[in-house]
């Protein structure tokens, strides 16, 4: 995959070296190893309760590990307590001092370390300037909107100009027309300051839009890790494939190595070019993973390799894109994205036969389907 | 509709009512007060400040002022502050027997005060402690910390979780977030508690009147005359001490709410 963050230096900024964290009887995190590069842009993904904001809390200084290592710029931090460590948060909450007025918010970091009044005004002055919300710096917060309170937030964890800001969730309060401004704001930011950038959300679309890689988690463990292209059109695990963009899987056996995998599915017998370098063999347990987005839609058979009859169930309207539900021969579901304009040509009556088909260089087969 | 205008007219009546039945006594006394009749009859004598000047030519009802200022001003630093501490203890921290701890701090004003003012008697006696002014210090910080703790535990309950760890997170250590964070966030929690304790330790009589000795508070010198014969003076000390606790209650309701809004619009 590539990597090119990864290959061009050589000591991590942050490395996590199987971490582990316990709460009670239950593991948030298990026995995570992760590197994070100097000027990159990080994004942890997954579910709710996947161990993302564990990490970074772990990150912080918030949460000890129970086991394994985490080391900050070579050194161990373990034992570093939250307030000396230099690795400033974007709070969900925000949690901004809502007694203190906004540049006073923003002096917070600077006065907690000693900066003299009249520096550290000048200072917050200018990141407020940056931030463009110079003009409210005498304001209450209580007075801000959500995307301003969200740059007065921003202000204050880089006041200090640290060289990582950790970043949990911060757009999830905004709307959805905010959240793709707010998106800009963060990646121009983070390209022109060239700092570290560890981003915790749940939403694809945020972490694919903004990451130079993206670490996907599941109950507790790292599931993959790779840019956003990657992840999307390779997923490694089941997990991934199911959690990420709309695509559909199917499993079955590996009936041929000759050329072209073949595998027998539930729903037929399909071809795939493999993606990987894995040698597979015959009888081998695979799942097939086809992107919605990959497949073709049409009323009559062109006798094709990858081709399967489907009866259309439903369509599903979310702008240009639409997501049709069509049923398979064995009665699993099957998306198919397609322009609005395509699936209206098409003129379709609900149970009417479909015929799907895809590029055999368009399917990608998990390697694992555990 | 017109039913509705009805039921809404009662109730105003109702409420009205109760506020006559609350505020007649007081206001009774308050007139009186300024009533040049030795006795409290109706038709009016004509106005006067005789019983104020009376009343505050007495030596006895200035110390009276000074015992209960000294008094209410010194539970209400100590109750402020011990109910902060509680309050913050049960915010921050779980550990074993917290429901018993938080159930005993919030004791005290469900016991009769009659017992209460007897036990703190018979314990004072005990160690040498009663009939002084910090004797009733000692047992009106027992009475008030609970009210005080409650005030501060109800702004405690709207605070943002993660405000403290924001505030580590840039930096500050511990106690330097408990003077930068807790405390003005707390802020307008504590003057209202302040002004609360102060105003129930200014009123409180069983108690007081139980462990006070020589040093009588005000309630307990009202008594004290009362006791003897009927006094228009005990209408201007009454008013006085009525004015002195109803501004203090009213300015705790007002820092509170002002405050507390404003901060409840940020829409955490």
């Amino acid at each position: 995959m590539e990597d090119s963050v990864a290959t061009n230096q050589t000591q991590p900024l942050v490395l996590f070296d199987h971490v582990t964290k316990r709460f009670g009887p239950t593991t948030a995190v298990d026995s995570i190893s992760l590197q994070i590069f100097e000027g990159e842009f990080l994004s942890i993904m997954g579910p709710s309760g996947c161990g993302k904001t564990t990490t970074l809390r772990m990150l912080a200084g918030l949460e000890e590990p129970s086991e394994g290592e985490i080391q900050l710029a070579g050194e161990r931090i373990n034992n570093v307590t939250v307030s000396e460590r230099d690795t400033p948060m974007v709070w969900q909450s925000l949690a901004l001092f809502p007694f203190l007025n906004v540049i006073k918010n923003v002096e917070f970091g600077l006065k907690m370390r000693g900066v003299s009044a009249t520096e550290r005004h000048q200072r917050a002055l200018d990141w407020l300037e940056r931030l463009e919300i110079v003009d409210f710096a005498d304001r209450e917060i209580s007075q801000l909107s959500g995307g301003q309170q969200q740059r007065v937030a921003l202000a204050r964890s880089l006041v200090t100009e640290p060289r990582i800001l950790l970043l949990d969730e911060p757009l999830s309060a905004l709307d959805a027309n905010l959240v793709v401004r707010m998106q800009g704001v963060l990646t121009k930011l983070q390209k022109e300051l060239g700092i570290t950038f560890v981003y915790v959300t749940h939403r694809q679309s945020e972490a694919f839009a903004m990451s130079d890689r993206v670490v996907i988690m599941n109950q507790g463990r790292i599931e993959q890790i790779d840019s956003a292209k990657g992840i999307y059109r390779n997923p490694a695990t089941r997990f991934v494939a199911e959690f990420v963009g709309s695509n559909n899987i199917l499993t079955g056996a590996v009936t041929s190595v000759d050329g072209l995998i073949e595998i027998d599915t539930p729903a037929g017998r399909f071809k795939c070019a493999s993606s990987t370098d894995h040698e597979w063999s015959i009888g081998d347990t695979t799942s097939l993973v086809i992107s919605a987005d990959l497949v073709r839609l049409s009323t009559s058979t062109a006798n094709d390799t990858n081709e399967m009859e489907c009866r259309f169930i439903s369509e599903e309207f979310v702008g240009s894109i639409v997501t049709v539900l069509a049923e398979t021969p064995d009665g699993a579901d099957f998306r198919i994205q397609l322009q609005q304009r395509e699936l209206s040509e098409l003129d379709l009556k609900v149970g009417a036969a479909v015929y799907v088909r895809w590029d055999s260089h368009d399917a990608h087969l998990l390697r694992n389907t555990a | 509709m017109i039913r509705a205008k009805t039921y809404n007219g009662l109730f105003y009546f109702y409420v009205a009512l109760v506020f006559v039945f609350i505020f007649l006594p007081i206001l009774t006394s308050f007139v009186f007060s300024f009533n040049s009749e030795r006795f409290p009859t109706i038709p009016l004598g004509h106005f006067t400040l005789h019983w104020y000047t009376l009343a505050f030519t007495d030596a006895d009802v200035w110390d009276a002022f000074r015992v209960s200022l000294i008094v209410s001003l010194s539970v209400a630093f100590i109750a402020t502050f011990l109910g902060f501490c509680t309050a913050y203890t049960d915010y921050r921290y779980n550990f074993f027997g917290k429901s018993a701890y938080l159930a005993l701090s919030l004791l005290p004003p469900t016991i009769p005060l009659v017992i209460m003012g007897l036990a703190m008697l018979a314990l004072l006696a005990r160690i040498g402690m009663s009939g002084k002014i910090i004797s009733i210090i000692v047992s009106h910080v027992v009475l008030c910390s609970p009210f005080a703790m409650a005030i501060v535990r109800m702004r405690l309950a709207q605070i943002d979780p993660n405000l403290e760890s924001a505030a580590w997170n840039l930096g500050a250590s511990q106690w330097r977030t408990m003077r930068e964070v807790i405390v003005p966030f707390c802020a307008p929690a504590l003057i209202s508690a302040f002004c609360l304790t102060a105003a129930v330790s200014f009123d409180e009589f069983a108690v007081a009147w139980f462990v006070s000795g020589l040093n009588k508070t005000v309630p307990v010198m009202i008594l004290e005359i009362l006791q003897g014969n009927t006094d228009p003076r005990i209408n201007a000390i009454g008013s006085v001490v009525f004015v002195t606790s109803i501004t203090l209650v009213i300015l705790a309701q007002i820092i509170y709410m002002r405050k507390s809004t404003r901060k409840t619009l940020t829409g955490f």
